[in-house]
């Protein structure tokens, strides 16, 4: 039984909670916020002001949306571009990371200690140390400006893998060996019974890998070197010398580049949930 | 041979192969290239020792990206795990309402680009009094301050930037954390008498220690290695007085802008090494290291 006193002073903390969370709320919707009334601005005024929160009717219109739609620039060529490579890269890394974690929860070998610690040094080096003699090594393959040189270095994909290992090892050895019984190589194993276990773990991690190479940026930038080959926010990133029209393009093809993701978000939350905070909670 | 890639003594090594190779091309490769590459001098072609490692040691724009990536990283760490875990504990509560809306609308700013985030918070900070912050603290009788061009003012703009993106997600982390405590533990605090604030500290904040463990990795590994953030915010890689710069960005300017190949290498591999020492320190203090590699 709840006295009505503390069932007053449960409202008054729900209330409290639920106010800091709005205004919490706000301002995280803020910068998205300002973003989205600039896509109805005229460039110069961006240009010129920065980003607000006041709409100023008598200055807005549709007319960068006009622009992105009919206008003559690349930003659809970027954005397929963009498209192509994170299907690419989310199909191909998740195929071959699931393989790999594969191997590593359903045997025992030698070197697998070895191997796994690896995996997670990997997980735990920044990039960026490696970037530059990537990098140089990519010229000197003759890979510069070619799509594969974004793809194939990070195809076994180290957390992905860390991730996937870890789903694994909740499956019963019991039916990998009633496979074995019926006699089916230890590859079919895999493609016909494991594979169909692991789809929640592989669409969490279609998410966060998808979301990755949507908005990667550091390593084509140093890749990517024709415009004909722009990923979206390499190509939008040109937009910031304030030629032209080049603003208005800038706002409204920021605003829109979120689009997609946005409408995965809202289809997928569960699975955008599950995959970006897959290595918080280990067992 | 065909026989031997079905026997099942083979098949673990076929399954890993991939990422054997992976390692050994796009990972073991590069480094071991890099540490070649930062005993030389690229353009000249020549050994140069520990030229590039000493010149490091009497570079003062190093020293001030390092101690901006650090002065970076600690206050990230300051901001993103105490205020995200008390979030997480309070959406968690029976009295909260509604939390999923709140979670949606957190995990928004994760959904874009730095690009895109960057761009837009660069245009919140622009000059103009027109400009979102510059309104804001024209509310409060502030006259217009150029936000990028100071010091504190800079590096305000740069943690609101990241705490603006990582804030939602990290709650999201500490949350699938608090679920997966028994709800009993609760529930027998709550009989014994406990009050919200000492189930929080003995029991939320002990018990979610592995996800602390976890964001307090991924944050110091993306702090150190923070770049983008900045250059977008500068629109490329030149913030007056570099008080913007970072390693990573110091590694950048050497290794692509002035073709440094060598030297950019050599703070490359300090990164490396500063990152390591790092991480060891925090995951022996953790005590995660040996549990991680059974």
């Amino acid at each position: 039984m709840k006295s009505a006193g503390k069932k007053r002073r449960d409202k008054r903390k729900t209330i409290g909670l639920l106010i800091l969370f709005t205004v919490l709320a706000i301002m995280i919707l803020t910068p998205i916020y300002a973003l989205f009334i600039a896509s109805f601005k005229p460039g110069e005024l961006l240009l010129q002001n920065g980003l607000n929160l006041t709409p100023e009717f008598e200055k807005m219109s549709l007319s960068n949306y006009q622009l992105l739609f009919f206008g003559k620039h690349d930003y659809w060529l970027w954005f397929r571009n963009s498209i192509l490579l994170t299907v690419i890269t989310v199909v191909l890394t998740l195929a071959i990371s699931a393989f790999v974690a594969y191997g590593f929860a359903a045997y025992e070998f030698r070197f697998r200690g070895a191997l796994f610690i690896i995996v997670l040094i990997i997980m735990s080096v920044p990039f960026e140390v490696i970037m530059l003699p990537l990098y140089k090594q990519i010229s000197d393959w003759g890979l510069m400006d070619n799509y594969v040189a974004i793809v194939l270095p990070f195809l076994a994909h180290a957390s992905t893998i860390f991730f996937f290992r870890q789903y694994l090892l909740g499956i019963p050895k019991s039916l990998i060996e009633a496979g074995r019984i019926d006699g089916a190589n230890e590859y079919s194993i895999f493609l016909r019974l494991i594979v169909p276990i692991m789809k929640p773990a592989i669409a969490a991690m279609a998410i966060l890998n998808g979301m990755n190479a949507w908005n990667n940026y550091m390593w084509p930038l140093l890749v990517i070197r024709s415009a004909s080959k722009y990923t979206l926010t390499l190509g939008l990133n040109t937009l910031i010398n304030p030629y032209g029209d080049n603003y208005s393009l800038l706002i409204v093809g920021a605003c829109f580049s979120i689009i997609p993701i946005f409408v995965l978000f809202l289809a997928f939350q569960k699975y955008f949930i599950e995959g970006i905070t897959a290595g918080a909670v280990k067992g | 041979m065909k026989k031997l890639f079905f026997s099942q003594k083979a098949a673990p090594y076929i399954f890993v192969l991939p990422f054997v190779l992976t390692v050994l091309l796009f990972w073991l490769g590069p480094i071991f290239n890099g540490v070649l590459l930062s005993f030389q001098d690229v353009k000249q072609q020549t050994f140069v020792g520990l030229k590039n490692y000493s010149r490091i040691l009497t570079d003062a724009i190093f020293f001030k990206a390092v101690l901006n990536s650090v002065k970076y990283t600690v206050f990230t760490l300051i901001l993103l795990i105490p205020f995200p875990l008390l979030f997480a504990s309070f959406l968690n509560s029976k009295l909260m309402k509604k939390p999923g809306i709140f979670k949606s609308i957190y995990f928004l700013p994760a959904l874009t680009s730095v690009v895109v985030a960057g761009t837009v918070f660069r245009l919140m900070f622009g000059e103009s009094d027109q400009s979102l912050m510059n309104q804001l603290i024209g509310l409060f009788g502030n006259s217009p301050i150029k936000w990028l061009r100071n010091g504190d003012t800079a590096f305000f703009a740069l943690l609101l930037l990241c705490c603006w993106r990582w804030t939602g997600v990290n709650i999201l982390y500490f949350l699938a954390g608090i679920q997966s405590i028994p709800s009993d533990l609760y529930e027998a605090a709550e009989i014994d008498g406990a009050s919200g604030l000492q189930q929080f500290f003995s029991i939320t904040v002990p018990l979610v220690k592995p996800t602390t463990v976890y964001v307090l990795t991924i944050s110091i590994y993306a702090g150190l290695s923070m770049f983008l953030e900045s250059f977008m915010l500068w629109k490329g890689n030149n913030s007056p007085n570099n008080i913007g710069l970072t390693i990573v960005g110091y590694l950048y300017r050497q290794g692509i802008e002035k073709q440094a190949m060598g030297y950019a290498c050599a703070v490359g591999i300090t990164l490396l090494i500063i990152v390591m020492v790092i991480n060891m320190i925090q995951l022996k203090a953790t005590g995660t290291f040996s549990k991680e590699a059974e």
